[in-house]
């Protein structure tokens, strides 16, 4: 278990990193919907088939899909991937590096302070994710609904000529 | 036998790649899809939280995250065609018109 | 009879609102602005006559008009207060203030602004009838300062010649400075004692005081320094030959008869209370000697003939105060009745003159006017005969001599002072006649004179000669009638004897003065010194001594260098530099507002991180 999650980790980090320094932004969205994958075999390893099925079907199935049909809308030709490579330049990195650096150490220090539970992971099935979800947070279902409507309006209401 | 600090580390590594890519970037789609590197990211770091304590709660969040994720980029990638449509160009600095003089 | 004193101040007033409001044409303004002073002082005379006949008692008439300030530390009356000084002051001002505005009326004729000068000059006299019947200082400062304001008026009459702008501005700035004293002084007093009703202030002051104490002398400096400015008195004695820019008239009552008179009055007023401050009546005599001599001094070399009256009128003033600095009362009070009377003659005269030769000036481009003006040279030889105190024949004399008696009993020095300001009083306004009136003609005349010109001359004239005898002196009879009448409210004017040398000299000095300035005429001495550039002498003694210019270097000059250096407004400077230093940051921080939403997210999340890490950490 624990090697196919270290293997799936460094997978998902390679094809992210991957994924936001391409100068095209198909080759970017493809890379994004690789790491998408190999985050949903993560997920199966830390016992949740269901967030790891839902992750496959929704996040690069629909919204990763709806961004490519987009990218291909606008029509890139060679003269946006020229400019895109002359916006990367090396300067621009210097200081988003910094900004991620800082936030990665406190971030780190939180975690690593944190004390650990090393007990056996069990695995969540979806009937038990279903059963929390109608039972106890059944609000927040209306509410996640509510803003699926309003999403819908707005792109409605937003992509009209 | 993984303890949940080595989800949550990548969880960390792939938020932070996610927030490098927004700031560096200047072209539009790779913003839109550092954002949603982000947000899965959290949902990573969601999953990892329910892993360690062994409730099904990591997994709802992981569902809303998904459920936003959807909804705002539905939006943003309206908004990125409006924008090109008016700008002709998917530069994010060229969208400074609320700039002081 | 008495009861009608209310009406003797009101009447002008009436007459200057009537004329400020209605502006009506020459006739009428005449009629009113003459007529509301003639007014006055028929009701005047007809008061002075029932005090003769039937004296009030205690020789003190009181009208009470109303209540003007009412607080629990200080309360003031607006009341008339009728004794012998005031009755005195009250014809003087009306009697003399009608034949001026008589006068003026043809004087001022085609002048524009007619009915505007006689509401001024209406104006005028009823402020200073409410200064000299005034129960309360309070009262009488009102009076004070509405003198002062219808003087600053009238000074800048033909306001169209900036000179005369600035001369009234002289005359007014010279006269607050000396005000603010004043003003101090009534404080002071109303301080201490909780009210200035003038009679119960005095007793109080009497009372508590001891004599020759520190508030005494505070109070009564104070006071004096009012009344040096008012007067024209050194050191702030340099408004008044400037002060002659305005209409001769003006200068007649105002700068001659009444105004410059008001620091007499006020002293003779509340004499209580320099009687316990000996050392400001050392200070009097001692500067209305220095004054005296100094105005005389400058009279010498004049050449405009207003000009040579005024310091003529400083250096009598100065004559007053010096009885005053003796402590005889009456004695300045009577000079300054003889010198109301001779000197408005001398600067009507001088108006009628002038207004004969297209308003010429200057001494020197007139001449042989006796043959050709006669009535002009028969009123100003009459005053001069008067100013220069010739034995008998004119009322000077008396006056003069009682004054000097006075300053023979304080101090010989002080009396050989005004013997030799008398012999040049003499000399300067006989140079003046001479130069005027004998010798060739130089200049043409035009017009005629109409009855309003002649008659207050003529009745002047008449009273220089004759109202004398009111207060004869020891060697002539000793009929002292002003000195019977005044004495319950000045006190004994103590009439000593005094050794023969004083009316001996005071008979010759007049002489000895007329021959010389004749003899200096006969050579051309007079003429010839005004042809050639003045040396440094009489360019001193032109400007007597130069305090115009001290007083430019020593007050004017710093004070425009100040006004130089604030001109920028440093105080303002930090409101200025809170403005800049806000437009500054202002102007920084718009640059953080580029547009550019990767900064705008770059900013954002540095933000958040560093709110997270004081979370964590802290």
């Amino acid at each position: 278990m624990t090697a196919v999650f270290f293997v799936a980790a460094v997978i998902t980090l390679i094809t992210t990193a991957l994924a936001i320094t391409r100068a095209n932004p198909v080759h970017g969205l493809l890379n994004f919907v690789l790491s998408l994958l190999s985050m949903a075999v993560i997920f199966f390893t830390l016992g949740a088939p269901f967030a790891a099925a839902l992750e496959v079907m929704v996040y690069a199935g629909a919204v990763v899909v709806l961004f490519l049909f987009v990218v291909m809308m606008l029509s890139l030709d060679t003269r946006a991937a020229r400019r895109e490579r002359e916006w990367m330049v090396k300067t621009v990195w210097v200081l988003p590096i910094v900004l991620v650096a800082v936030l990665g150490g406190v971030l780190a220090r939180v975690m690593f302070f944190s004390p650990g539970d090393d007990s056996a992971p069990t695995v969540i099935t979806p009937q038990e994710v279903g059963a929390h979800l109608f039972s106890g947070g059944i609000g927040a279902v209306e509410l996640a609904s509510m803003l699926l409507l309003a999403g819908l309006i707005g792109a409605f209401h937003m992509g009209r000529k | 036998m993984i303890s949940w600090q080595m989800p949550a580390g990548l969880a960390i590594a792939l938020f932070l790649m996610g927030l490098l890519g927004l700031l560096a970037r200047r072209s539009l789609v790779f913003v839109l899809m550092s954002i949603e590197i982000m947000l899965n990211a959290a949902g990573l770091l969601f999953i990892a939280a329910g892993m360690r304590w062994h409730t099904a709660d990591g997994q709802i969040m992981f569902i809303f995250v998904l459920n936003l994720a959807g909804a705002e980029l539905a939006l943003g990638l309206i908004f990125l065609l409006r924008l090109r449509a008016r700008l002709t160009t998917l530069d994010g600095d060229a969208a400074n018109l609320l700039r002081d003089a | 009879m008495v009861s009608l004193l209310w009406l003797v101040p009101t009447l002008p007033l009436l007459g200057a609102a009537l004329l400020g409001l209605l502006a009506p044409g020459p006739r009428v303004s005449a009629v009113i602005g003459a007529g509301s002073v003639g007014a006055s002082a028929i009701i005047a005379s007809a008061i002075g006559i029932s005090w003769l006949n039937h004296v009030p008692p205690g020789h003190v008439f009181v009208q009470n008009l109303w209540c003007w300030i009412s607080l629990p530390g200080f309360s003031a009356k607006i009341s008339l207060y009728l004794d012998p000084i005031s009755l005195l002051m009250m014809l003087v001002i009306t009697i003399v203030g009608f034949f001026i505005h008589l006068f003026s009326t043809e004087y001022m004729a085609g002048e524009d602004g007619y009915s505007r000068y006689f509401a001024y000059l209406n104006l005028f006299v009823a402020s200073m009838l409410l200064l000299v019947l005034a129960d309360d200082l309070l009262v009488m400062f009102v009076g004070w300062e509405g003198v002062g304001v219808c003087s600053y008026l009238l000074v800048g009459f033909w306001f169209q010649e900036s000179a005369n702008g600035y001369a009234a501005q002289k005359s007014f700035v010279v006269t607050r400075i000396a005000d603010i004293a004043m003003l101090a002084g009534l404080l002071l007093l109303a301080v201490k004692f909780g009210t200035l009703s003038i009679q119960p202030l005095l007793a109080y002051a009497a009372a508590a005081w001891p004599h020759g104490g520190v508030w005494p002398e505070t109070a009564a400096a104070l006071l004096l320094i009012g009344g040096l400015g008012k007067s024209a008195q050194a050191p702030l004695h340099t408004w008044l030959p400037d002060a002659m820019a305005g209409p001769t008239p003006v200068s007649a009552l105002i700068h001659a008869a009444t105004m410059v008179t008001a620091g007499v009055y006020l002293v003779v007023r509340t004499h209580v209370l320099f009687l316990l401050a000996p050392v400001v009546m050392e200070a009097i005599a001692i500067g209305a000697a220095a004054t005296l001599l100094i105005a005389a001094f400058a009279g010498l070399v004049q050449t405009d003939i207003k000009r040579v009256l005024a310091y003529s009128t400083m250096s009598q003033i100065g004559y007053m105060f010096l009885a005053l600095g003796a402590g005889a009362w009456s004695a300045a009070l009577f000079h300054f009745l003889t010198h109301a009377v001779f000197k408005a003659l001398l600067f009507l005269s001088a108006g009628a003159i002038t207004m004969r030769l297209h308003h010429e000036q200057n001494i020197f481009a007139m001449g042989g006017l006796r043959t050709k003006l006669p009535v002009a040279f028969w009123g100003f030889l009459i005053g001069s005969a008067s100013l220069a105190a010739l034995p008998l024949i004119s009322a000077g004399f008396f006056s003069k001599e009682m004054v000097l008696g006075a300053a023979w009993n304080l101090s010989p020095a002080l009396w050989a002072a005004g013997i030799l300001g008398a012999v040049l009083t003499a000399i300067y306004i006989f140079r003046a006649v001479f130069v005027v009136f004998l010798g060739p003609a130089h200049s043409e005349i035009s017009g005629a004179y109409g009855v309003r010109i002649v008659l207050p001359l003529a009745v002047l004239a008449a009273a220089a000669l004759t109202i004398g005898w009111l207060e004869t002196p020891w060697f002539l009879g000793g009929h002292a009638m002003l000195s019977e009448m005044l004495a319950p409210a000045v006190g004994d004017s103590g009439e000593r004897g005094v050794s023969a040398i004083v009316p001996l000299a005071g008979i010759a000095a007049p002489f000895l003065g007329i021959a010389i300035a004749y003899l200096l005429y006969r050579r051309g001495y007079w003429h010839a010194q005004a042809a050639r550039a003045p040396g440094f002498l009489a360019g001193a003694l032109r400007s007597a001594f130069g305090f115009d210019a001290l007083y430019d270097l020593l007050l004017v000059q710093p004070f425009l260098a100040c006004v130089r250096a604030l001109r920028h407004d440093p105080v303002d400077m930090f409101a200025v530099a809170l403005e800049k230093l806000a437009l500054t940051l202002h102007r920084r921080l718009r640059g953080s507002q580029n547009g550019r939403i990767r900064r705008y997210a770059a900013w954002l999340m540095a933000g958040s991180v560093a709110t997270i890490a004081i979370l964590v950490f802290g």
